[in-house]
């Protein structure tokens, strides 16, 4: 999945801005049929997260029902309807990952930031999810924080990790 | 034509049949769950499994086309065993508590359990958490019956074009509802209850008010009224074994004479009575038109209050269409609270008004603030057909062995024009069977008063009529052509609506029902319905409307008694104040209520 598309500078866009450049993704997308997973990447790209007015932007612009567009955001892991942190801690919990270790980081990125799964720090700093294979298997147990790959993550070196942003 | 073989027999059928299909049309009986005829197929629940020769694995017949030469076997070890496990499956996440549910003997999935010899529970699995969602008047959603079919889905979403439910989130927490958490009585659902009709299990179900009207009957303070809508005597049979297309109508006024009901009245009386209403307001709109008075046309049929709250919601700036009528049970109740309280001396706070209906959506029109006369309600519960024939197997009426009756007087005379309401295109039917005598002094110029091309179950029909040699008032229309529409379901309503808003609607007049095939499929006429059953209701309807002496609405005398007497005269003082109504701007997400 394209992880760039969420590191535009969008937080600087005011709610109007990121409507409009949501409806201009729609325009792109909506002659093609099944494109409602792009354009709710898209969307969630440029916004950050899927709320529920951001959904029903969307389904009344496709002219599809909000069921429909709400039944794929909670479908798929990877779309969120909550808000997220600056940081978004994903730990790989595919197969290689998951035998060397991941569900490990996870307990331990618990205890350093207080999280469960697909909860953000109350600062709005760092998000914690998890994610089904990024594609890294080589580099097992593997994290990313948004668009950094950390490799063969040691859940003792998590704390210096951290430290770094 | 394609040649197989299903269990050693050779067959023949039409190509792109299913093999589910193949082998009904040759008295093979797959066991299947989520399949609906010609509504869902879909494959979810893979039931019906099936061995094919040359196919690795085991095949879901409702999915896979025949081809020549195939080889099926439907009744093997192996097909045993494997729908077994899917069933048991299925079983491990359903609440067993059958016998307190409301589906219990009428339970596809305990059938379908019974047919495949299930004899104990294996599997002790996890349960899905139960939510029951009762905030809407119509319909009641339990997540923890629901067995994932996706029937409310196609229905939803497909048949009406409404698409409230949906599958939402994934694998084991997959559930089907609305989006988010969001309650029924939040989203824009008609309450129309297709759903419901559909449902297997007891996931989806009307709102129970069969208490209420106990209540009532209870109280010896109150004169409880009970009126039926003209599809409930087409259907009700069915509930207590009758072929589907029994009239049971002197039946069901017995067997509501004997669960105790003060008055027994008919919808078709103000049926008739929302006749003369609606075509008065239709050509008084064409009038206006005509003379260069503002007004608006098309003019579009208000008996559906599911089709009403759909185009309150999809269609909110385009209610200047809708014709102001209330619908008939409304009416019925809105004159039994005064009319009729007058004529017996009662206090209309005294009377309670239960109407029977084929809908859900009926329901939650008894809810709005719009159906409020002098401080009643005009009518005080709602059952549909499915409830009525509960109550009165608990009253303990065996309703085979009743003897006929009729219904009371002023308000259960009727006209066959009155019957066909049950029905898509019967409204337009009898609309015209009215209008146009008005206009012409002359009779429908139609076989037995039937304007067939407006009759029947194709999604869009229409028909046109030109007026020639009309009375005096009326010779404006000499040389008009009036064209009509008839739509039932919400999707072909949608088509239609589109073309009102679009300004380019060419019709005058538009029918609209808001479950396909009208009343007699509404959300709570018996289950199933399916084409057959739906095809001799419709017929039933038709034998009702031509063995009556009175064939049109203006010809009932109690219609015309209660002018004189009461209302004076059509779209008069009292008929805007009791009969007649307004919309409400809703929105698709009632942003207008907001």
């Amino acid at each position: 999945m394209d992880i760039q598309v969420e590191q535009c500078n969008c937080s600087e866009l005011t709610e109007e801005e990121k409507l409009e450049r949501i409806a201009e993704v729609i325009e792109d997308y909506r002659h093609r049929e099944g494109s409602l997973i792009q354009i709710l990447h898209l969307a969630q790209g440029i916004y950050g997260y899927l709320p529920i007015h951001v959904q029903k932007f969307i389904a009344q612009r496709l002219n599809i029902p909000l069921s429909e567009v709400y039944g794929v955001v909670s479908f798929y892991s990877f779309f969120t309807t909550s808000k997220r942190g600056k940081y978004v801690i994903r730990v790989c919990l595919g197969t290689a990952c998951y035998v060397r270790g991941g569900k490990k980081i996870v307990e331990r990125l618990h205890e350093i930031l207080g999280l469960d799964v697909g909860e953000t720090t109350p600062d709005g700093k760092f998000t914690l999810e998890v994610m089904r294979c990024i594609g890294a298997c080589s580099l097992a147990p593997a994290i990313t924080i948004n668009d950094t790959v950390y490799k063969q993550v040691n859940p003792d070196k998590l704390q210096q990790i951290i430290d770094l942003y | 034509m394609v040649n197989l073989t299903i269990n050693n027999k050779k067959i023949s059928v039409k190509e792109g049949t299913t093999i589910l299909e193949a082998a009904r049309q040759n008295n093979i009986l797959i066991p299947s769950l989520c399949y609906l005829e010609n509504v869902h197929v879909f494959g979810s629940c893979r039931i019906c499994v099936v061995e094919v020769e040359g196919a690795r694995n085991l095949q879901a017949s409702c999915m896979v086309p025949v081809k020549e030469g195939m080889v099926v076997r439907t009744n093997t070890e192996r097909v045993r065993k494997a729908r077994k496990l899917l069933y048991e499956l299925m079983l491990s996440d359903h609440p067993d508590n059958c016998l307190s549910c409301q589906r219990n003997q009428n339970c596809e999935f305990q059938k379908l359990g019974e047919i495949i010899g299930i004899s104990k529970e294996r599997f002790d699995g996890e349960m899905y958490m139960s939510k029951v969602d009762d905030s809407s008047p119509s319909i009641v959603r339990d997540t923890s019956k629901c067995i994932l079919c996706r029937r409310c889905v196609t229905v939803c979403n497909g048949i009406q074009g409404v698409g409230i439910l949906n599958a939402q989130n994934r694998g084991f927490r997959t559930v089907i509802g609305p989006p988010g958490t969001l309650a029924l009585n939040t989203v824009n659902c008609t309450y129309c209850g297709q759903c419901t009709v559909v449902c297997p299990v007891a996931a989806l179900q009307e709102k129970d008010s069969t208490q209420d009207v106990w209540n009532a009957l209870s109280d010896k303070d109150k004169r409880v009224i009970i009126q039926t809508a003209p599809a409930i005597r087409a259907a009700l049979g069915e509930e207590f074994g009758y072929e589907p297309g029994t009239l049971v109508t002197g039946k069901m006024v017995s067997a509501l004479r004997e669960m105790g009901f003060d008055d027994v009245f008919d919808t078709n009386f103000t049926a008739d009575l929302t006749i003369i209403e609606e075509g008065n307001e239709f050509l008084r709109r064409v009038k206006n038109v005509f003379s260069g008075v503002p007004d608006t046309l098309p003019m579009i049929t208000s008996c559906s209050p599911g089709w009403i709250k759909y185009v309150e919601h999809v269609f909110p700036d385009e209610l200047d269409h809708i014709s102001t009528c209330k619908s008939p049970h409304m009416m019925l109740g809105a004159l039994a609270k005064s009319y009729y309280a007058n004529k017996i001396g009662e206090d209309p706070r005294n009377i309670f008004v239960v109407s029977v209906m084929p809908c859900t959506a009926k329901k939650f029109e008894i809810t709005r603030q719009e159906m409020i006369n002098n401080g009643c309600p005009n009518v005080d519960a709602v059952i549909t057909t499915r409830e009525l024939a509960k109550m009165i197997k608990d009253a303990g009426i065996d309703f085979s062995k009743l003897e006929e009756d009729t219904f009371d007087n002023p308000l259960g005379l009727s006209t066959g024009a009155a019957d066909i309401f049950a029905t898509t295109g019967g409204v337009m039917e009898a609309a015209l069977r009215t209008v146009y005598e008005v206009v012409t002094g002359r009779e429908l110029p139609f076989d037995k008063l039937h304007v067939e091309s407006l009759a029947g179950f194709e999604q869009i029909k229409t028909a046109e009529i030109t007026i020639r040699d009309p009375v005096p008032e009326y010779k404006f229309l000499d040389g008009f052509t009036v064209k009509v529409a008839v739509t039932s379901g919400l999707a072909g309503a949608k088509k239609l609506m589109n073309e009102v808003a679009q300004g380019a609607s060419p019709y005058h007049f538009i029918e609209v029902m808001g479950c396909p095939g009208g009343c007699i499929s509404g959300g709570g006429q018996p289950r199933p319905t399916n084409d057959y059953i739906r095809q001799k209701r419709l017929e039933a309807i038709y034998k009702e409307d031509e063995g009556k002496t009175l064939r049109k609405s203006h010809e009932n005398p109690f219609v015309m008694a209660l002018y004189d007497e009461f209302l004076k005269k059509p779209l008069g003082h009292k008929s805007h104040e009791l009969l007649h109504t307004h919309y409400v701007k809703r929105g698709i997400y009632n942003e207008y209520l907001e």
